[in-house]
């Protein structure tokens, strides 16, 4: 009775492996937001896994062997995000694994990948994800608090020392103005006045009235994503506040300045140096990788990029090179070579994994501060 | 002080905002006792048809009307829906316009996109400087179409045989029918109207607050709101409470904390229903909900 189950378990296993090493393709999972209210996250990001897994397979693969790219739409729902995280890991069998693009959705499927031990470079902000470290958990896109240090640098740098902020209540706009609020003290920043609005909101006057009636505000930062940051410009330049208003890198695109309209000029920002790969100055590491991605992108689906499609393309390049480095498509030693990335050129900036340190991006080459003139950027030197 | 009537006119500002949503929700309840909770879908889908048809090269006018026509299409297919399905209770029916704005806000993102979207507005981007903030010329467009819609559907409902037909056939439908009245056109008119009326909204609003496949959901929720402070038969009622939606979360976030500003539609929904299920200008028959 052993025996046989013995055997036929052995049978299995065998038939199997032979299965798997006839197929010959390294499978790599993604789940992405394509749809849903994170949609303008997951959209490009399928997107550029799709077009360049394609190209990797149109150039020979990676080490001879194609890459089979197996990717769920999950809505934004962490619920959805463990059920094909499970799925992934005990059906599909990849060997890693790309996303999910919400911190919240992280959040939710690292049990199950430290349990499995297969790698994951999530494409969401927050940086709870990779602080405290987890050993098969990583991300390559910078964080909210490197957004918040740029600003703070350049506020003291300015000599602007009281800040206000007006926050939107979303998830991104509460995880930054958390992370801003930890780190202003250590540039010797106060927050004089600490606003918020509803991510749906119509108008923000009530709150800016109460920020232009503070004598004290000498700058005024804007975490929030959407139509929010917009309407938030609008008001501002209607209510003729005269501090410099600083926006984050969730309104980092073009489309802000389209819904702003006139209201953008003279907004300085924070943003992932994708966006302005032609204007990266030559000495610039990143800038041929960067500005090669932003021309294929807009050349293939004939809008502008976004930088979250830029996450995409580094997680999935990292999962490249490791299998390059380990000649080997086994989770665990993907993993090690994920861990030993380094000097990896992403469009995200320069990584250098560690074992203490699963981001491995500097806050110089992460984030560049843009001024907004005339309905363009320009980089702050 | 002046810092009080600043707060208070932003709150009057987006009050009317929410009114007029609100004024969609009155009019398919006032035929058919239905709360239809498609109205935010009709509002997106007026802003964002006009967006896409300016894109397309029209003027300004000619998509402003074609959206209405569109959206009022869009209506009349709710009210076949509804038609079709006419033996269920009112509850079901209820749970459908819920079912169809889930549907619209889906078939938007396919015709459409998931991007943001703005427009010009009709009046240009001014505004007059007033107790230290500003009142935009869109703004003041909002308001006095909203009053005029009021109005118009006043004299409509009270002055009009259609108008009457349909509050008649609100109050009792057999006896409605008994006297003649053509209960299907009736109910279709008042679908198409509301809708009319919720596209005008979404084309006013956009410029202000620009538009996408999901903004309806929050709109169409204040709106609501609005509505049933105002006590539901009534567009008086949803503009006023409308106004008086927006000056409490405009002096709740300018004297104590914008956080609590989204709880305050809520809150005074509840207190409505718990202490005047009429609302304000509302009779008997909402208690009926």
């Amino acid at each position: 009775m052993f025996k046989k189950a013995g055997l036929s378990l052995f049978a299995l296993l065998f038939v199997s492996s032979f299965l798997f090493l006839n197929a010959g393709t390294i499978k790599i999972g993604a789940i992405v937001s394509a749809t849903g209210p994170a949609s303008f996250l997951g959209d490009p990001e399928l997107k550029t896994l799709q077009h360049y897994v394609k190209k990797i397979n149109d150039e020979g693969g990676v080490n001879g062997k194609k890459i089979e790219l197996i990717a769920y739409d999950t809505g934004a729902s962490p619920k959805k995000a463990v059920t094909f995280v499970k799925r992934l890991i005990s059906q599909d069998k990849v060997v890693a694994i790309i996303g999910p693009s919400t911190t919240g959705e992280t959040m939710a499927v690292i049990k199950f990948v430290q349990r499995a031990k297969i790698p994951l470079i999530s494409m969401a902000g927050a940086v709870v994800i990779i602080d405290p470290v987890k050993k098969y958990v990583f991300k390559m896109v910078a964080t909210d608090r490197m957004a918040c240090q740029r600003i703070m640098q350049d506020l003291k740098k300015r000599k602007l020392t009281n800040l206000a902020l007006i926050s939107g209540s979303g998830g991104f706009g509460k995880s930054m103005r958390k992370q801003c609020k930890a780190v202003a003290p250590s540039y010797g920043i106060k927050i004089v006045a600490d606003e918020t609005y509803g991510k749906k909101d119509t108008d923000m006057t009530t709150q800016l009235l109460k920020i232009k009636n503070n004598k004290k505000v000498q700058a005024v930062l804007n975490p929030g994503f959407g139509q929010g940051p917009a309407i938030v410009a609008k008001n501002y330049r209607q209510l003729k506040i005269k501090q410099p208003l600083y926006e984050s890198h969730g309104v980092a695109s073009k489309k802000f300045m389209e819904i702003a309209g006139k209201a953008a000029n003279g907004v300085r920002l924070v943003a992932p140096p994708v966006v302005v790969a032609d204007k990266l100055a030559d000495s610039n590491p990143i800038k041929k990788v960067a500005l090669a991605y932003k021309n294929e992108y807009e050349k293939t689906f004939h809008t502008q990029v976004a930088s979250f499609g830029g996450h995409a393309y580094d997680s999935l390049y990292a999962i490249v090179a490791a299998i390059k480095a380990q000649k080997s498509t086994n989770p665990q030693k993907i993993r090690d070579g994920i861990v030993n990335l380094k000097n990896f050129q992403g469009i995200d900036g320069i990584v250098n994994m560690s074992p203490t340190d699963h981001l491995g991006l500097d806050t110089k080459t992460g984030m560049v501060l843009l001024d907004i003139k005339n309905g363009d950027w320009s980089i702050v030197k | 002080m002046i810092e009080l009537f600043g707060f208070l006119l932003s709150g009057v500002t987006v009050g009317f905002v929410y009114a007029l949503v609100g004024i969609g929700f009155t009019v398919i309840y006032n035929s058919s006792g239905i709360i239809n909770f498609s109205q935010g879908e009709f509002v997106m889908a007026g802003g964002m048809s006009t967006v896409f048809l300016l894109k397309a090269g029209l003027p300004l006018g000619v998509s402003f009307i074609l959206a209405i026509l569109i959206t009022s299409m869009i209506g009349i297919v709710l009210y076949k829906l509804i038609a079709f399905s006419k033996n269920s209770s009112q509850i079901s029916l209820i749970i459908l316009t819920l079912g169809f704005a889930i549907f619209l806000r889906g078939l938007a993102e396919v015709v459409f996109d998931k991007e943001l979207h703005t427009m010009p507005s009709f009046v240009g981007d001014g505004a007059f400087d007033m107790f230290g903030t500003v009142l935009t010329y869109q703004s003041i467009l909002i308001m006095v179409v909203s009053i005029v819609i009021v109005v118009a559907l006043y004299f409509f409902f009270k002055k009009t045989k259609t108008g009457q037909a349909m509050m008649a056939a609100s109050i009792n439908v057999d006896a409605a029918k008994l006297m003649g009245i053509n209960i299907k056109k009736i109910l279709m008119i008042n679908f198409a109207l509301s809708a009319a009326i919720a596209s005008i909204g979404g084309v006013l609003l956009t410029p202000i607050t620009s538009t996408n496949y999901e903004v309806g959901i929050m709109l169409g929720l204040k709106g609501f709101a609005a509505a049933i402070i105002g006590g539901l038969g009534s567009p008086f009622g949803a503009v006023a409470g409308g106004l008086v939606l927006g000056i409490l979360e405009s002096l709740i976030a300018g004297y104590v904390s914008s956080e609590y500003k989204d709880a305050v539609a809520f809150v005074a929904l509840l207190a409505i229903l718990f202490f005047m299920p009429g609302g304000i200008f509302g009779n008997t028959k909402a208690q009926r909900v």
